[in-house]
């Protein structure tokens, strides 16, 4: 079977070498995609002589029903993954009697975001403020009405605020609930409904603006307009660092936040003596199912637009997966002896993560590349790394989405070079793709993944401690040998 | 009277009924239970925690005989429970002293 298998790899890493030499055509392809997105430059012929150097006019903004459908869908896709998604998946990892524990923080933390996202996260992560927190302005979503409209990435084309503050809100509601993969099983649900308040208001919400808030295309008219636009942006934008659906935002900033939980929390009774097996690998495949086609509103809806860099997203978002699940069985494979279905679960899923930063300037051969790599160091790093360093992250929310995250964050500036088939940066002053230069992109990738790292760490332990000293963090030991279902929500997943 | 109790692999449960109905046994109880014995268990690997299953899966068959039927019954399910390998099972046999049918309140062979 291992010699089939060797095979099959060899076979699979061939074909894409011969891949890499048809790149230069995609290169080509990727490039005039990215032209029909910027109709409204084009279609203004008014411009006088004089301004011919600056040859775009602002032009009117519209909102295209299109793309505010395909954002209303994508937000619902979103959502699917939370709940049902994320809970089936993380459900099904720990043991039967603490299963109802995990659906419910995952249910209630969702909840609970939507809240805080319309009270104040919405206005702190996507007003203009400074370079690190938005403003206050919009809190209560105070001033949004159904006119209102939100950028999205080609000038003079909108979709709803009200959309983009509903699809903005999923991201804000899923990276909490990712990081109770790493000290399930033994947390009070108090303690972690407070700490997520907190890592919400001061990890989450400034990485969002930090990485994502920009005055939109709109206001890159020439170069002199683009630097009074780019000093209202956020630090990690302002220092190009490339995040297109939360690579850094939502899953190195999860993960970091999850390492940092299970080391203050300790591990599990039991750990490393007892069976803490799975109770139904049966939930994690249904989850992160469900994960894989919720993941197409995430990083497809992240666009914004439903044109043909969507599309492309799309196909990214798919190959990606598949191949970080084939690379996580096979390495399982080689390794272990036995290709198993949580393994294909988490491969997908690791493979999702990776392809989350780069989606939008990969190619699909840079997609592949990116989950096989993906894939392969992911179940290194949750099946030697943790044992390594000894840290009980009960589902690898940092194994998975950490280390996924930065593989994803750094593989950008690989994949996205347009001499890997990727679509390099797009220049709003110039209306044309930049000149794109590797190693200064990685510099860039590599602050938007040490400021996540930093900031979103050092927010999460403090935030521990606090919780520690006001609640105390950790169940009693009855109370973890009895499960958290029974003590801490009177209820029990099954009665067989 | 005699109680039987077999434990064999769940697979080949209803080769033992059938059996046990040939030589004119009227009922059995059956239970799902585990147990260790020379058959040693599996392992288990999940994202590289490994667990080792002790315990396997074996069905529990109850039956009271009158002893008329005693060696047969045995000889019965030795035969249909038997596949060569380690891990077939084991029976037991044990004096029953009193057997009362809930009913009818009969007792001793009448209540078999």
């Amino acid at each position: 079977m291992k010699q089939l298998l060797s095979t099959f790899i060899l076979f699979t890493l061939l074909s894409f070498a011969g891949f890499s030499y048809a790149e230069p055509d995609a290169a080509v392809q990727t490039t005039t995609l990215a032209t029909p997105a910027e109709p409204a430059a084009v279609a203004i012929p008014a411009a006088t002589p004089a301004e011919v150097a600056a040859p775009v006019a602002a032009p009117t903004p519209t909102v295209n029903k299109g793309d505010t459908a395909w954002v209303m869908i994508s937000t619902v896709l979103v959502i699917l993954m939370v709940i049902p998604g994320l809970a089936l998946f993380y459900g099904g990892m720990v043991r039967a009697k603490n299963m109802l524990s995990v659906l419910m923080q995952v249910f209630v933390i969702f909840s609970m975001m939507a809240i805080l996202w319309a009270v104040y996260g919405y206005s702190v992560a996507f007003t203009e403020g400074n370079a690190f927190f938005g403003g206050l302005g919009k809190m209560f979503l105070s001033g949004i009405t159904p006119d209102s409209m939100a950028a999205t990435f080609s000038k003079g084309v909108y979709i709803p605020e009200y959309i983009y503050v509903a699809f903005q809100l999923t991201f804000a509601a899923i990276t909490p609930a990712l990081i109770i993969g790493a000290f399930a099983e033994r947390v009070k649900f108090s303690a972690i409904l407070l700490f997520m308040l907190l890592w919400f208001t001061f990890a989450y919400l400034p990485m969002a603006h930090m990485v994502w808030y920009w005055a939109g295309p709109d206001a890159y008219t020439d170069a002199a307009a683009a630097e009074t636009a780019g000093a209202t942006a956020g630090f990690l934008f302002q220092k190009g660092a490339l995040d297109f659906a939360g690579g850094t935002v939502v899953h190195i900033n999860a993960g970091i936040a999850g390492l940092v939980g299970c080391l203050v929390v300790g591990k599990r009774i039991g750990y490393k003596k007892e069976s803490l097996a799975p109770h139904s690998v049966t939930m994690t495949m249904i989850g992160a199912s469900l994960l894989w086609v919720g993941w197409f509103g995430f990083n497809v809806g992240s666009n914004l637009e439903a044109n043909g860099l969507a599309a492309l997203v799309f196909v990214n978002t798919l190959l990606a997966t598949a191949a970080a699940t084939l690379a996580w069985v096979a390495a399982e494979w080689l390794m272990r002896g036995k290709p198993s279905m949580l393994g294909g679960a988490s491969g997908a899923i690791a493979g999702l993560v990776a392809i989350t930063p780069a989606c939008g300037w990969s190619g699909p051969m840079g997609a592949v590349f990116l989950g096989l790599v993906a894939g392969a160091v992911c179940f290194w790093s949750v099946t030697s790394l943790k044992s390594m360093l000894g840290y009980d992250d009960s589902l690898d929310a940092f194994g998975v989405h950490g280390i996924g995250g930065m593989i994803g964050a750094l593989g950008t500036a690989v994949v996205a070079s347009p001499a890997l088939g990727g679509t390099g940066v797009w220049d709003y002053v110039g209306n044309t793709v930049a000149e794109y230069n590797m190693l200064a992109q990685l510099t860039s990738q590599a602050w938007g993944v040490g400021m996540a790292v930093i900031w979103s760490g050092a927010v999460a332990f403090v935030a521990f401690k606090v919780v520690d000293m006001l609640i105390g963090l950790r169940v009693t030991e009855d109370v973890e040998r009895e499960g958290l279902d029974v003590s801490e929500h009177g209820e029990t997943a099954y009665h067989l | 009277m005699k109680l039987i109790t077999a434990i064999v692999k769940p697979f080949k449960l209803d080769d033992v009924r059938e059996a046990l109905s040939d030589i004119g046994v009227s009922g059995v109880t059956v239970t799902e239970v585990k147990g260790f014995g020379r058959q040693k268990g599996h392992t288990e690997l999940y994202r590289g925690a490994e667990y080792v299953v002790d315990f396997l899966p074996k069905a529990k068959i109850e039956v009271a005989v009158g002893e008329s039927l005693v060696d047969l019954a045995v000889e019965a399910i030795t035969k249909a429970a038997n596949t060569g390998k380690i891990g077939d099972g084991k029976i037991f046999v044990t004096n029953l002293e009193q057997v009362v049918r809930i009913r009818t309140g009969e007792t001793g062979d009448e209540a078999l």
